[in-house]
C-alpha cells in the first residue's frame, strides 16, 4: 500500500470510489426529492425530510458524504493539474471529437459548474434548515410537529422562474458528468471487460438521463402548476 | 480509380531537441490517389533535396505496417484520417484536391522532438525495461499440450500482443497517457500460465515507470482505441486497473 495516492490509478480509485457513493446518495436525494411532486398539500415530502433529518443512519452518513464530496472535488483539480502538464506544446489542428466524447474530455468543466450550482444550492436550503430553522415555520402532520421543509422548497421555485431554471440547468449538467462517470467508475475499479464495456456505458446512458430528467422535473412542475 | 491531386502540406519544422519550430507549407503537384502517405512525402523530400534544401525527417521502417516505426499526427489525428491503420499505410485517396494536410509530431512531454517529426519513444522501451518479460528462463519449449490454455484466453493474449509500440495512443489521449500501451504489455503475459506469477508485480512497476518519465493517468476518454492501429482495446486498462489495485490491496 506504499505511495498509493502517488500512482495515477490510486488517485483515480479514490475518485471512483468516492463518484459511486454521490451516486448512491444521488439516488435517495432523488427519491424524496420527487415527493414534491406526488402530494401538493407537501405532506409526503415533508414526512421524509422529517425521517432524513432525525434518522441516525443518515446523521452518520453526512459528515462521510461531505468528505467524499471534498475528496472528489480536490482529486479532481489534482489530477487535471497533472495531466494538463503532460503536454507542454499543443497541437495546431486537432479532430478529438472523432474518438472521444465531448463530455468525457471536460469533465472538470462540467463538475466544477456542478459545484458551482452546489454551493448555491447548500445556501438556498441546506443552510436554512441547519441554522435557520425558524424561519421555516412548522407543520403537524400525524401528531408529529416538523419543519415545514415543502415550504421552503416549493417556495422558492414558485417564487422565482431564474431559480428554477438553474435547477434544471444543474440537473442536465449532472446527467452529463454521470453518462461519462458511471461506467467510468466501474472500469476504474478493474470491474469491465470485452463484454461488460458496452453494457455499462448503456446503463450509464440510461442512469444519467432518468438523473437529469428527475431533478429537472421539480421545478419544471412547480413552474407550470403554480 | 486513379486520380491526381495538388496538395498544400503544412509540416512541423525543428532543427533539434532543444530549439524552437514552426511550420512550414509546401506545395506538392500530380500526387496520385494510389500512392500512400509516405510515398508523398518521399516526393515532397526528393524535390527539397533538388532545390537544395534540407528534406523533412520523419520515422518509418517496414512500411507495411507492422513495426510501429511510423508516426504522424495527420489533420488533427494520429496515423492519420483512416482507421486502424500506421500511417504507412495510410492512401492519398483519403484526401481531396486542393487541400491543405497538417502534419505535426506525437505531442507529449514523455516523447520529445528529435528532429522534424521524429520523436524520441525510448520511453517506452524504459517501461517495458522496468517489467515487460519473465525474468526466469523458462526452458525449451514444451509439448504444447502440457500446459492447457483456452482458446478465448489465449486469443485474447494475442490480441493484446499486436501493440506495435508506435505511441498513437499517447498521441491521441488528451492527457498523453500510455495505458493502452502499458495494458497491452501488462495483458499479454498476465493472460497467460508463465506471466502470471509476476503480474501484480509487473503492473505495478510498469504503471510507477509510465508516470515517472512524464506520461498522464488514464480518464477513460477511449480515444485511444479508437485511434489504436491494432484495435487494442481499452478492456486491457481495466485488466491493468484490476492488476494494480490487487498488487496494493494484498500489501
Ligand atoms: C453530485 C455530484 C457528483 C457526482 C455524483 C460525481 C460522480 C462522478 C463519477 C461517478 C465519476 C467517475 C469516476 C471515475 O472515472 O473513476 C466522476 C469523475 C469526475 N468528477 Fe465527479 N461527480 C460529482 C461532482 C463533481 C464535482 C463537483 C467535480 C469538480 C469540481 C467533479 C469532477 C470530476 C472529475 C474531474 C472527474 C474525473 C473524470 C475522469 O477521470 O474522466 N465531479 N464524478
Ligand atoms: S496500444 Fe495501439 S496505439 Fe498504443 S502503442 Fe500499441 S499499437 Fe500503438
Ligand atoms: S513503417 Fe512500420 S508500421 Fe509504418
Amino acid at each position: 500500500m506504499s505511495n498509493f495516492l502517488s500512482v495515477s490509478i490510486g488517485r483515480k480509485f479514490l475518485m471512483s470510489i468516492t463518484g459511486i457513493f454521490m451516486m448512491l446518495f444521488i439516488c435517495v436525494h432523488l427519491t424524496l426529492n420527487l415527493f414534491l411532486v406526488f402530494d401538493d398539500s407537501g405532506n409526503l415530502f415533508n414526512v421524509g425530510a422529517n425521517f432524513m433529518s432525525t434518522n441516525p443512519l443518515i446523521k452518520i452518513m453526512e459528515p462521510i458524504l461531505a468528505l467524499g464530496f471534498i475528496i472528489h472535488i480536490i482529486w479532481a483539480f489534482i489530477i487535471y493539474y497533472q495531466n494538463y502538464k503532460t503536454r507542454p506544446i499543443g497541437y495546431a489542428v486537432t479532430d478529438r471529437s472523432y474518438s472521444s466524447n465531448w463530455n468525457a474530455r471536460n469533465m472538470l468543466v462540467i463538475g466544477a459548474l456542478v459545484l458551482t450550482f452546489l454551493v448555491i444550492h447548500l445556501i438556498n436550503f441546506y443552510y436554512v434548515i441547519k441554522f435557520d430553522s425558524a424561519a421555516m415555520g412548522q407543520v403537524t402532520i400525524d401528531g408529529t410537529q416538523m419543519h415545514n421543509t415543502y415550504a421552503l422548497v416549493a417556495g422558492l421555485f414558485k417564487g422565482s422562474v431564474i431559480y428554477g431554471i438553474l435547477y434544471m440547468t444543474a440537473g442536465i449538467l449532472l446527467g452529463f458528468h454521470l453518462s461519462h462517470g458511471f461506467w467510468s467508475a466501474f472500469h476504474t475499479i478493474g470491474f469491465n471487460n470485452e463484454n461488460w464495456i458496452p453494457r455499462l456505458i448503456v446503463v450509464s446512458k440510461i442512469f444519467a438521463v432518468i438523473v437529469a430528467t428527475g431533478f429537472s422535473i421539480i421545478p419544471l412542475y412547480f413552474m407550470i402548476k403554480f | 480509380m486513379e486520380s491526381f491531386l495538388n496538395l498544400t502540406i503544412k509540416v512541423w519544422h525543428q532543427k533539434g531537441p532543444t530549439e524552437k519550430g514552426r511550420f512550414e507549407s509546401y506545395k506538392v503537384e500530380h500526387i496520385s490517389t494510389d500512392s500512400s502517405f509516405l510515398e508523398m512525402m518521399d516526393i515532397l523530400n526528393e524535390k527539397l533535396i533538388k532545390e537544395n534544401k534540407e528534406p523533412i525527417a520523419f520515422d518509418h521502417d517496414c512500411r507495411e505496417g507492422i513495426c510501429g516505426m511510423c508516426s504522424l499526427y495527420i489533420n488533427g489525428r494520429p496515423h492519420g484520417p483512416d482507421d486502424d491503420i500506421t500511417t504507412c499505410q495510410l492512401y492519398m485517396r483519403k484526401f481531396k484536391d486542393g487541400e491543405t494536410i497538417t502534419v505535426e509530431p506525437w505531442r507529449a512531454a514523455a516523447f520529445p522532438v528529435i528532429k522534424d517529426l521524429i520523436v524520441d519513444r525510448t520511453a517506452f522501451d524504459k517501461i517495458i525495461a522496468a517489467g515487460g518479460y519473465i525474468s526466469v528462463g523458462t526452458g525449451g519449449v514444451p509439448d504444447g499440450n502440457n500446459i492447457a490454455i483456452p482458446k478465448d484466453i489465449a486469443e485474447q493474449a494475442m490480441d493484446s500482443a499486436a501493440c506495435i509500440g508506435c505511441g498513437a495512443c499517447v498521441a491521441a489521449c488528451k492527457n498523453s497517457s500510455a495505458m493502452l500501451f502499458v495494458s497491452a504489455k501488462v495483458s499479454q503475459l498476465a493472460l497467460l500460465p508463465q506471466g502470471k506469477a509476476e503480474s501484480k508485480r509487473r503492473a505495478k512497476n510498469m504503471v510507477k515507470k509510465m508516470e515517472e518519465l512524464g506520461f498522464g493517468g488514464c480518464t477513460n476518454t477511449r480515444a485511444c482505441e479508437v485511434e489504436c492501429p491494432k484495435n487494442i482495446s481499452v478492456s486491457n486498462i481495466a485488466r491493468l486497473n484490476r492488476e494494480f489495485l490487487k498488487s496494493e490491496f494484498s500489501e
